[in-house]
């Protein structure tokens, strides 16, 4: 199987899925020649052309909008914006609109977008272009919310983000675009609404996103020649949640541990954790549950600073030893 | 580019001769009446059903403003695309929507077009490419811009009209769209319905140069202003608008001055105005009053031909009440239906 990096596995499900459906279409700042900030759709305006590989104005409602009036005529959009912290700008076209549409409507229509925004922290972009967002769109019923964390996730959930007749917001992280994995080149798809038990084990549950998944299966390793197996589970949709998946879990081992960057108030891990203690799974905890999630604050810009505003290598094994040793 | 200055009351000498110049027949004339007729019933019925306590939520009412829906319909293709704002009733009659089923949205029933979801605010018709109205003001400005992308990546004949208010002028959105619409060329017609007020804020004091329509040409959008309460003149306006995008030269730009009777939604004291001003609107320059006595000028009928057709379009709105309320509500079964395909 080949191996590519996560930014490639995207641009290659935008390739293949442009291929076959000409209804699918790109639009967003600086994606022709510039190739997207990021590089991401390089090359596609050649390939594609202009009207559908489509450069628009620094304009993020009327990107999403654009998206959305198009997709009520049939098309299938995807929009890119640009960094995570702009989806700000055009929160009313995904909240207020794309999300509401096939309800107020009474399910006459439906609205088949997709919104890919990069996100995270790790760049030095300071506070304005490196936050972690996904909890807030987990409020609106209506989207999907969709976050992977490898190069074979992201490739398997684009192509089945396009093929979605609902919006989905396709969460990226700007860390991972240059991390590598095997990905196949046919066209294959991810259930949206199914996370994955990405490693197993006995004494812990970890649920966590995108760059924690690869941080936690790392400190996984390690942990395992000190006899703690811990198994990982990356949700990879986080609306809907596959609580199913984490309960499951939770019964087998008897402890959770929630790890995401975003900022740790409000953010998703409460959302898991409720889940789970709302559920029997309470009934097989063997310590309180916890959660570790980005401090309280903007991201900095200073490289120190900045990697501390979010939970460590150190912070995630020295809580999944507290919790296995009891000692919480 | 053009800019038609805005007459205050035409002449019936004015009225004649645009109706020989674009040969309205007496049938099309007497069509645009049913239609203001209509719509003007369905707002006071409105009013009243909501008087009587049978109305649970808001309405926003378009009474005084009939003249602009039923020019725009009549100067636009039956598969035109429509965009339109929460004031939309007038619209979406006009356009044909069946008003049984419009009345027993408002009323929050299961038959509505939206299974009473939505309400008043929210009615769509996507079988005639009704695409619905928004609640948030302006929202649905550059939703038209997918649309009118779409048209012309489908190689499509039809046209979005996108219908919004005064108010929603100065939303951030509304200069986005405009200047994308113009950029790439999109067959859009944008109508701002300019009733004079924004909730309660005269366009006086919101906007900082008037006309509203003239920002279009800082995105290099033709636009004109028409009188509202005109209808022949506001189907002029609007068909060459329309004439002048489907032909594939880009948006245009239509503000249509007008003038809403009720408060801005279900309740509103008037604090924001006078008696005398909104009096001076109904007794002087209401768009059905006028229309009517230009037509029986005209002699295209007669006071009892024009009672009738009144009371037949009464007749209409009565029934889609009788209709609405022997309605069923949606069960609460269904309650979580419709949030995803």
């Amino acid at each position: 199987m080949p191996e590519m990096t996560y930014l490639e596995a995207i641009r290659q499900a935008l390739w293949q899925e442009m291929k076959r459906d000409e209804r699918v279409f790109l639009l967003g700042e600086d994606i022709g020649v510039y190739g997207g900030a990021f590089g991401l759709t390089h090359g596609m305006l050649d390939e594609f052309g202009p009207e559908r590989v489509r450069e628009t104005p620094i304009s993020e409602a009327t990107i999403v909008a654009t998206a959305v009036g198009a997709s009520l005529l049939g098309m299938r959009p995807v929009a890119e914006i640009m960094f995570m912290d702009f989806v700000l700008l055009a929160l009313d076209q995904i909240a207020n609109q794309a999300a509401k549409m096939r309800f107020m409507f009474g399910g006459r229509t439906s609205v088949p977008i997709v919104v890919r925004m990069p996100g995270g922290s790790g760049t030095g972009a300071a506070s304005q272009h490196s936050q972690s967002l996904e909890s807030i769109l987990m409020h609106f019923p209506g989207l999907k919310v969709v976050n992977p964390s490898t190069p074979y996730d992201a490739k398997g959930l684009m192509l089945a983000a396009i093929r979605d007749p609902n919006p989905v917001c396709f969460v990226e992280h700007k860390v991972l675009y240059k991390t590598k994995g095997e990905v196949p080149e046919d066209d294959y798809t991810i259930p949206i609404g199914v996370a994955e038990v990405k490693r197993a084990g006995r004494d812990i549950t970890v649920v966590a996103n995108n760059i924690m998944v690869m941080k936690t299966l790392h400190i996984a390793e390690r942990l395992a020649q000190d006899g703690i197996e811990v198994e990982v589970i990356d949700p990879r949709t986080l609306l809907p949640l596959d609580t199913e998946t984490i309960i499951n879990s939770v019964t087998k081992t008897g402890r959770l541990l929630v790890v995401h960057e975003a900022c740790q108030t409000g953010g998703w891990a409460g959302e898991v954790i409720a889940s789970v203690v709302g559920s029997p799974a309470f009934d097989y905890l063997d310590t309180p549950v916890r959660r570790l999630g980005g401090r309280d604050i903007p991201i900095p810009y200073n490289r120190g600073l900045e990697k501390f505003a979010i939970p460590q290598d150190a912070d995630i094994e020295a809580e999944i030893r507290m919790m296995v040793s009891g000692k919480v | 580019m053009a800019k038609p200055k805005v007459k205050e009351i035409n002449t019936q000498a004015d009225f004649d001769e645009r109706v020989r110049r674009l040969e309205l027949s007496d049938e099309t004339l007497i069509g645009l009446y049913r239609t203001m007729c209509t719509v003007r019933h369905f707002e006071y019925t409105a009013d009243r059903l909501y008087a009587a306590g049978k109305v649970h939520g808001t309405m926003h009412l378009s009474a005084g403003q009939e003249a602009v829906a039923a020019g725009t319909r009549l100067a636009l293709q039956p598969d035109d695309y429509l965009i339109n704002h929460h004031r939309g009733h007038g619209h979406f009659i006009a356009k044909g929507a069946d008003v049984n089923l419009m009345m027993a949205e408002f009323l929050g029933k299961d038959t509505g077009f939206n299974h009473g979801r939505g309400g008043s605010m929210h009615i769509a018709d996507f079988q005639s490419n009704n695409l619905g109205a928004n609640g948030i003001v302006g929202g649905g400005i550059p939703q038209a811009v997918g649309v009118g992308l779409a048209l012309q990546m489908q190689r499509r004949k039809e046209i979005c009209v996108c219908i919004f208010g005064d108010g929603a002028s100065n939303e951030g959105v509304f200069h986005e769209a405009l200047n994308m619409a113009s950029l790439w060329k999109l067959p859009i017609l944008y109508i701002c319905e300019n009733n004079k007020y924004g909730m309660s804020m005269d366009v006086e004091r919101v906007v900082a140069k008037l006309p509203i329509a003239q920002r279009a040409e800082a995105y290099g959008i033709p636009w004109s202003t028409v009188d509202g309460n005109a209808v022949v003149e506001v189907y002029e306006a609007i068909k060459e608008a329309a004439d002048h995008v489907r032909a594939g030269n880009g948006p245009y730009f239509v503000e249509a001055l007008t003038y809403r009777y009720f408060g801005h939604s279900k309740s509103d004291r008037n604090l924001y105005r006078s008696k005398e001003e909104i009096e001076d609107w109904k007794q002087n320059r209401d768009p059905i009053m006028r229309f009517t006595k230009h037509l029986l000028q005209a002699e295209v009928f007669n006071e009892e031909q024009a009672q009738e057709v009144d009371a037949q379009a009464e007749q209409v709105i009565l029934k889609a009440v009788e209709f609405a309320e022997a309605s069923p509500e949606p069960d609460l079964s269904t309650l979580m239906d419709y949030i995803y395909a």
